[in-house]
């Protein structure tokens, strides 16, 4: 890797002693960055450390309460995102931030279209725009199609696209690759590498930490708000990283326990959904952690939804512990002790503006009403146990889901479907968007559960964690299971062969 | 650095996919289903009614239309953003009255029209104003205003009254007048929606609206300037409903303290059934101005019909529920059909 030295350049983009509250929570303090061209700068730390709220303050979005921005060696107050923007910083937030009812190629153009003749919009440039970018970010996505609908992954593309669209000199993202697979991240790698070599400045935020050693020069790690450290990466090893982040070394990730297999729990016969997949057929044994590997877009999560009632199926069937579950109707699917742990969190699996403790406590409604009311003592000390198990962090347990930082909005759907204490769990990328210190504690309540005899379908697009994590690994390939690969013989280059549809030996 | 180039040249051949072209048809299908339920329904009555579609019978047809498309096509440019302005009816009856007390006394029917307007304006800037700095819902702020302006109408006002004697000859023949069957007044309007639609398609400022009635939030952070938008869509709609109360001074010309009462409601009607979606984002001010059409003539059908009026009413009720039923059909097949495209990695 090589190493533009930044002695004589000055930062495009810098933060002074920034300080940021909501209310009682200090999310960041005193923090300091250095933006400077031509260097990929990355912001590492825990779910909740203050980084989403570090990019906002860059952005715009934020006013900080303390401290400066400044923009060439000149502070600067950004008074909205269109300020931050109009100084050339383009942002990728976290959570995708589309118009579901425009088309692809409006979503990335709102608010600076080219324009024509009298300032009206140049249509056809903001098309052939649109299709120039996703050829560039390797993708097939119709430029007239709307949002609604898209996949997150192809959420994400879109933002991407965005932030590109202009000639930034200051690119931030915000945990762009959470959502996407090898190919999608190489590429745009690829893309960031050559801004990069054109002199731009890149803040890149990720949990996966081999990303951060793959495309950044340096680190800036913040710890509950406060900066730990701002150092280059070269020499650095990951375990370095982890202990600037967690402030202690980190147990074992894959903390996988042998468990010898029971009797069949799920079981899933042919089943089919037009366009989408088919002719899947799998077991799941009590005991047993499958994981199901794949590209994204394969037909994972739509398998998933349909097992789960939330799709209908147009042929096939699923049994649960020997007992047949109705076509689309999740409740008979969660009354026989199916969970369901959703990709998509935040349309699917949280509300909001409600409280932790009855997001956690909504699939427990059955449990906790007594005589027709609920019991709110019960909902309350279940949801604390399972927000301290996950280790959530927020402030009281009755705020409401949406302060919580992307990484805790994520732990709390975890725990709301872990609350129910299901025979068949199956989670939908469990550690997207996770910490790397949580990651190793949601695997070991996955590895405890299976050893307490439920069945669990990982689907994951984590590598490692397939492999760490699975007894088993299928493998599906353009909606249809490819391979099933036992844990001793599965590798990267298995799997991969698979998932890519190039039949393994 | 990146340069995308904002050049037509290289107009990489993207496929129009499936799914895309579905979802154009189906919105271009709203409005020609409403279009299909309107001619269906004239073609009937002419059938029943010979009468109907004469020179004079069309020009009703398009006169009765006139005020309730101007109102619509302003309430829709509300509606898109995620808000509704009920206060049009209050606003279109004191601009009315304003217009006509002042021709009254002998003023200029130009200068009476601007008059109209810009109170129309007036009570518009505040309706914008109250919903986009207060954190109340426009529903409810704009109930107020309903309220306010028709309670200041009826101080003002009284008893009083102005009639078609009281305003110059030449305005009452503008209001009935017209080029053979179309009256000007249609033309007005038409000049209207036509401008109207234009802007919201062609220019940033229009597709904005769009944008932040579609996902509020992101808008800001877009950096649209989200007040100024809807406050721009309030003075609008605000201007449209004064305009139409100079229009309905010129039509019926007559005018009191009660004009325009509970017209919010069918121009709302008029809108949704015109494919205006409520929750903001989507739909047309054609598909608007095809409802109000729609909503006016079954107004003149069913007397022509012979059927007595009062099932107006509930026919107009069983189309509001009907339009909302089927965009909710629509929006879940198009769902689908789209989630069964999405797997682009072939
Ligand atoms: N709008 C808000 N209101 C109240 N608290 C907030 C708000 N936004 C963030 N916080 C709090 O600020 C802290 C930092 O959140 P932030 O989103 O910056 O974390 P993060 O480092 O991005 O975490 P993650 O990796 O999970 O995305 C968290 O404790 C969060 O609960
Ligand atoms: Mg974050």
């Amino acid at each position: 890797m090589t190493h533009p030295s930044d002695t004589g350049s000055a930062p495009v983009l810098a933060l002074r002693d920034i300080s940021k509250s909501f209310g009682a929570v200090r999310a960041l303090r005193d923090v300091s960055l250095e933006l400077f061209p031509g260097e990929v700068h990355a912001l590492a730390g825990e779910n909740g450390a203050g980084k989403s709220t570090l990019i906002k303050t860059l952005a715009g979005v934020h006013r900080p309460d303390a401290g400066q921005v400044l923009l060439d060696g000149a502070p600067v107050v950004f008074h909205g995102p269109g300020d931050a923007r109009d100084a050339g910083i383009a942002v990728i937030y976290q959570e995708p931030t589309l118009f579901p009812d425009l088309s692809i190629a409006e979503n990335i153009f709102m608010g600076r279209q080219p324009r024509r003749a009298l300032g009206r919009i140049d249509h056809k440039a903001v098309h052939a725009a649109t299709a120039a970018l996703m050829q560039r970010l390797g993708v097939e996505l119709d430029p007239d199609r709307p949002a609604r609908g898209l996949s997150i992954a192809d959420q994400q593309i879109v933002e991407i696209a965005k932030a590109l669209s202009f000639d930034a000199r200051v690119l931030i993202m915000d945990e762009p690759t959470a959502a996407l697979t090898g190919s999608e991240v190489a590429r745009l790698f690829g893309v960031v590498r050559t801004l990069r070599e054109q002199g731009a400045a890149v803040l890149f935020i990720s949990h996966r930490l081999e990303e951060i050693f793959e495309i950044c020069q340096k680190v800036t790690t913040l710890r509950d708000g406060a900066w730990i450290a701002s150092e280059p990466l070269h020499g650095m090893t990951e375990d370095d990283l982890v202990r600037r982040m967690v402030g202690r070394d980190l147990e074992e990730l894959y903390p996988k326990q042998d468990v010898s297999p029971g009797e069949v729990a799920l079981s899933v016969r042919r089943l089919t959904r037009e366009g989408v997949f088919t002719d899947v057929s799998f077991d799941v044994r009590r005991g047993e952690i499958v994981g199901l590997a794949g590209l994204v877009g394969a037909g994972r999560t739509e398998v998933a939804r349909a097992v789960f009632g939330i799709d209908r199926w147009d042929a096939g069937e699923v049994e649960v512990d020997g007992r047949e579950l109705t076509n689309g109707a999740p409740s008979t699917a969660m009354a026989a002790g199916l969970a369901l742990v959703p990709e998509d969190r935040r349309a699917q699996g949280l509300v909001m503006d409600m409280s932790i403790e009855r997001n956690i406590g909504l699939t427990g409604l059955r449990t906790t009403v007594k005589a027709g009311l609920m019991d709110r003592g019960a909902e309350r000390s279940r949801s604390l146990d399972w927000a301290v198990k996950l280790q959530v962090k927020y402030a009281r347990i009755a705020d409401t889901v949406n302060t919580l930082s992307g990484g805790n909005q994520q732990k709390v759907v975890l725990a709301k479907w872990l609350a129910t204490g299901p025979k068949v769990l199956i989670v939908d990328e469990p550690t997207r968007g996770i910490d790397v210190g949580t990651k190793a504690e949601v695997h070991r309540l996955l590895s405890q559960l299976a050893a307490d005899g439920v069945a669990v379908l990982m689907i994951s697009s984590d590598l490692p964690e397939i492999l760490g994590m699975a007894d088993r690994v299928l493998v599906m390939h353009e909606g249809r299971l490819t391979a099933e690969i036992s844990r001793t013989d599965a590798t990267e280059e298995t799997v991969m062969a698979a998932a890519t549809g190039r039949t393994a030996a | 650095m990146t340069v995308i180039s904002p050049n037509p040249a290289p107009v990489a051949d993207v496929p129009k996919a499936g799914a895309t072209r579905l979802v154009d048809r189906v919105f271009k299908m709203r409005e020609l289903a409403i279009l299909l339920v309107f001619l269906v329904m004239i073609a009937v009555t002419q059938a029943g009614n010979s009468e109907f579609l004469s020179e004079q019978g069309i020009k009703d047809l398009l006169l009765n239309a006139t005020i309730l498309v101007l109102v619509a096509t302003g309430q829709s440019l509300v509606v898109i953003t995620r808000n509704v302005d009920l206060s049009v009816g209050s606003t279109l009856g004191i601009s009315a009255f304003a217009a006509g007390t002042y021709l009254q006394g002998g003023g200029n029917p130009v200068v009476a029209i601007a008059l109209a307007v810009l109170l129309g304006i007036g009570f518009g800037l505040l309706n914008g104003l109250l919903v986009s700095l207060g954190q109340v819902p426009a529903l409810v702020v704009t109930l107020g205003t309903l309220y306010i302006i028709r309670g200041i109408d009826s101080i003002w006002v009284g008893s009083r009254q102005i009639t078609a004697a009281d305003l110059p000859a030449g305005f009452v023949d503008f209001g009935s007048g017209g080029i053979s069957a179309v009256p000007y007044l249609a033309l007005i309007a038409l000049a209207v929606l036509v401008a109207t639609a234009y802007y919201l398609k062609h220019f940033g400022s229009g597709r904005e609206l769009y944008a932040l009635g579609s996902n509020p939030e992101a808008a800001r952070l877009a950096g649209i300037p989200v007040r100024k938008r809807i406050l721009a869509a309030y003075t609008f709609c605000g201007a449209l409903a004064g305009l139409a109360g100079a229009m309905y001074l010129a039509r019926f010309g007559n005018v009191d303290s009660g004009t325009g009462n509970g017209y919010e409601l069918t121009v709302v009607s008029a809108v949704v059934v015109g494919g205006v979606v409520f929750t903001g984002g989507s739909g047309s001010v054609y598909g608007a101005a095809l409802g109000a059409l729609l909503l006016t003539s079954i107004n003149s059908v069913l007397p022509a019909l012979g059927v007595s009026s009062v099932w107006v009413l509930a026919i107009n009720g069983i189309l509001l529920i009907l339009a909302i039923a089927v965009d909710r059909i629509v929006a879940l097949r198009v769902a689908s059909a789209l989630k069964k495209r999405n797997a682009r990695h072939a």
